[in-house]
């Protein structure tokens, strides 16, 4: 009695120590599970991906929410309870995750075929879903002259008041560094010099005293109807719901915006891989794609989506090619390199 | 011989007694351990073991030792002084090309590169050009060719603390040091030595917000110590009412009360007091207001206890005895109240440190506590290491702080002062 007890215990001791042996699952017999970002995003999804899937093909699917982070990727694939099978993720998510090996490595013949997607989208551990930008977000109403780009972000004698960023140095850096007058296409360039990162600190001291920090999505549109900011760096999408649902004139300045994309990844070992194929091929479908657009302001992977989408709509998508011609794509490599030690170089910073 | 029988029945007798004793003491033990089994069982499970893994990390070093076991194993006898010798190049190089294979390369990479900022792109790169097995003692000139950092001693001196199997450098990390190219531990470069500064800013804001508690908190609890129990109920539904609504409600309301154009700056503004909105959230001063307020029920409810059980005959047998009303709280009330202060206290305090949500959504970029670092690091970044590093340092203070606290409060006599 007592003996198994112990046994137990050293059980759990061993459970808790081999966090990172993958215990063998017994891989149950569950729905197809799809996370995303939650939402008014989720909920053009659901619209447009999730329910017509179910329709179409007679598969049980539910999906769930989640807020990102490696880290949770990590810790449900190790610890052998993955209850997910599709995961949207962001770009350095699927970076490290597809290093780590907690993808399944895509078969595109089952997904309709690498030709049929945008080349930034295809990746061996995932597939493009939507492309978006960080974009200078200001509201119409309060602002007679209409910033033109980040150089304005940063003068606050031409547009006084307070500047809402995203608190940490990941696109920060590169917004300081394009309002000092670094071409878009260059600002990975000067970034990777220490004189780079000191210049782009040098540029956020102009300003340091008139910035609000924004750590959530939902934030910047936030600040911006209370009239806390005048200017922020903010997503596209959120300032076209904003606009369309709670009646805003608020503007967007495409010009040096930061763009990124999200994928679609299978979790490594998931029981529902065929279903998941079939998910994947229905949302990568051109006409399924552009109802998304026409839903929420976000650009997406297939190729002969644009066609498809009314021209009216696609001048504000991110993928529009006015809207492009000018955005940096964020640089997953760097930042992969780079981001623990400028998120203390830019901790330090703040606490001067 | 008879004599040889008496001590031995004697010896026989006496000694299965001590053993009877011992043996029924155990099995009381045994029946009281059982009843306890399955909290303890279920505790271990779900409280320390986890903990205990945690900790685990902070010290777990495996990675690199798991990707590149030759070089790891060659540098072993290397004494740091020079540059190894051609056998390490040979084993790095054929780690290299097995760990591609395996798909390993990355993870030594990210790990050395918390190390050493860009070893992700030296080892990713030097696998990338690395076609084939060098020539016999052509390794050192491949590798060197291919990237000239592996003609560099720190380099390798990388590799080899990395080699583990366990590690200090993430505890080091979590205390702004690092070891040099030697091996002697020194501080970490002036700008990555940030966690000194924000343990020390977690204490502080921690600290600020259970004086502010007190200071607000003591008033009250004395209220709905003395009031009449009809008219006590109602005001304990008030301070019980934010206690049970949600910490992410009551941080949102400070948000709508403090920003640039809310309720606060908005009244004072048009009272004439200010022309400029004050700057109240989003800084130092936002994040102590939310705080104590969404703590000040911990520090309220034990003093309202401690103050329930003092009887208002002392107060009046001081005044009795000619005690000015001053003299009497402080020599006769505040003492009594002591062990209120230092539960209300510690439980404010302690809650604090790990403070999250709050300082995230009203704080500035300095004003971010110690969780939000390790937030950062689980989920985002997934540096495991230091954010088990980091855990660490601040559950040890933590326990250091409670035992602190409780010689105090075992050396206090609560007596006030009323000793014959």
């Amino acid at each position: 009695m007592l003996k198994r007890k112990t046994g137990k215990i050293a059980l759990g001791f061993a459970a808790a120590f081999s966090a990172s042996a993958a215990l063998a699952t017994v891989a149950q017999a569950r729905d197809l599970t799809i996370v995303s970002w939650g939402g008014a995003y989720q909920d053009a999804q659901k619209k447009v991906y999730f329910e017509p899937f179910k329709k179409a093909t007679g598969v049980g699917m539910n999906d769930e929410s989640w807020d990102g982070g490696v880290g949770v990727l990590r810790a449900k694939v190790q610890g052998g309870a993955a209850t997910w099978d599709v995961v949207q993720v962001e770009s350095d998510e699927l970076a490290v995750g597809c290093e780590e090996g907690l993808f399944e490595k895509l078969d595109y013949s089952k997904i309709g075929g690498e030709a049929a997607y945008i080349p930034p989208s295809v990746n061996p551990c995932g597939v493009g879903a939507i492309l978006y930008d960080f974009v200078l977000g200001y509201d119409k109403d309060k602002l007679k002259d209409a910033p033109k780009g980040w150089a304005d972000f940063f003068d606050t004698k031409k547009i006084p008041g307070k500047r809402g960023l995203r608190q940490g140095p990941k696109t920060t850096l590169e917004i300081a560094l394009m309002a000092d007058g670094v071409a878009p296409k260059d600002v990975y360039k000067v970034l990777a010099t220490d004189e780079g990162i000191e210049r782009a600190f040098r540029k956020l001291d102009t300003i340091k005293g008139d910035i609000v920090w924004w750590k959530a999505g939902a934030q910047p549109p936030q600040l911006l109807a209370s009239g806390e900011v005048v200017m922020t760096s903010v997503y596209n999408g959120r300032i076209d719901m904003a606009n369309k649902n709670e009646k805003k004139n608020f503007g967007m300045v495409w010009d040096g915006a930061l763009f990124t994309l999200d994928s679609w990844v299978i979790l490594k070992g998931s029981p529902n891989k065929d279903a998941a194929y079939k998910f994947l091929d229905f949302a990568g479908k051109a006409e399924n794609q552009s109802k998304l657009s026409e839903n929420i302001a976000y650009g997406t992977s297939n190729k002969d989506a644009a066609a498809l989408i009314q021209p009216a709509v696609l001048k504000n998508l991110p993928t529009a090619p006015d809207n492009i011609k000018n955005a940096v794509e964020i640089n997953v490599a760097f930042w992969l390199e780079n981001i623990d030690r400028l998120t203390e170089r830019f901790n330090k910073w703040a606490a001067k | 011989m008879t004599d040889a029988l008496l001590t031995g029945a004697d010896a026989s007798t006496e000694v299965p007694l001590k053993r009877r004793l011992r043996r029924a003491e155990r099995t009381r033990q045994v029946k009281a351990l059982a009843l306890v089994a399955p909290l303890l069982v279920f505790l271990l499970f779900t409280f320390a073991g986890p903990i205990a893994g945690m900790l685990w990390r902070a010290v777990d070093d495996r990675e690199v030792r798991q990707a590149l076991p030759k070089t790891v194993a060659a540098l072993a006898n290397w004494d740091g002084k020079d540059l190894p010798d051609e056998k390490a190049y040979a084993a790095l190089a054929s780690d290299i090309l097995s760990a591609r294979g395996a798909g390993t390369i990355a993870i030594a990479a990210k790990r050395l590169n918390y190390a050493l900022n860009g070893f992700r792109t030296i080892l990713t790169g030097t696998a990338r050009h690395l076609k084939t097995a060098p020539e016999p003692d052509t390794a050192k000139e491949t590798l060197g060719k291919i990237n000239p950092a592996w003609r560099e001693r720190t380099t390798w001196t990388t590799i080899k603390d990395a080699g583990g199997p366990v590690t200090g450098f993430y505890l080091l990390a979590a205390l702004d040091l690092t070891r040099n190219v030697d091996g002697a531990i020194v501080s970490a470069p002036p700008d990555q030595a940030i966690y000194r500064e924000i343990f020390a800013r977690t204490f502080l804001i921690s600290l600020g917000v259970t004086v502010l508690c007190l200071i607000l908190g003591f008033p009250v609890a004395y209220l709905l110590a003395t009031l009449p129990p009809r008219r006590s109920n109602l005001l304990m539904i008030f301070v019980l009412l934010p206690f049970w609504t949600s910490l992410l409600v009551r941080t949102c309301a400070w948000i709508v009360l403090l920003q640039s154009k809310g309720v606060v700056n908005d009244s004072l503004h048009w009272l004439g007091i200010i022309d400029e909105p004050l700057r109240l959230i989003y800084n130092r001063f936002g994040v102590c207001v939310a705080m104590t307020h969404v703590l000040l029920p911990f520090m309220i409810l034990p003093l309202y206890s401690s103050m329930k059980a003092i009887s208002p005959a002392y107060m009046r047998a001081a005044a009795s005895l000619g005690a000015p009303p001053l003299t009497a709280f402080l020599r006769i009330y505040l003492p009594q109240t002591l062990p209120g202060i230092g539960a209300g206290g510690l439980l404010v305090f302690i809650l604090a440190l790990g403070y999250y949500i709050t300082p995230a959504l009203v704080g500035g970029a300095a004003d971010q506590m110690i969780s939000y670092f390790i937030a950062l690091y689980t989920t985002e970044t997934a540096n495991w290491g230091l954010a088990s590093a980091l855990g660490a340092v601040l559950l040890l203070a933590t326990i250091l702080l409670a035992l602190v606290y409780g010689k105090l409060v075992q050396g206090q006599q609560v007596t006030g002062g009323m000793k014959n």
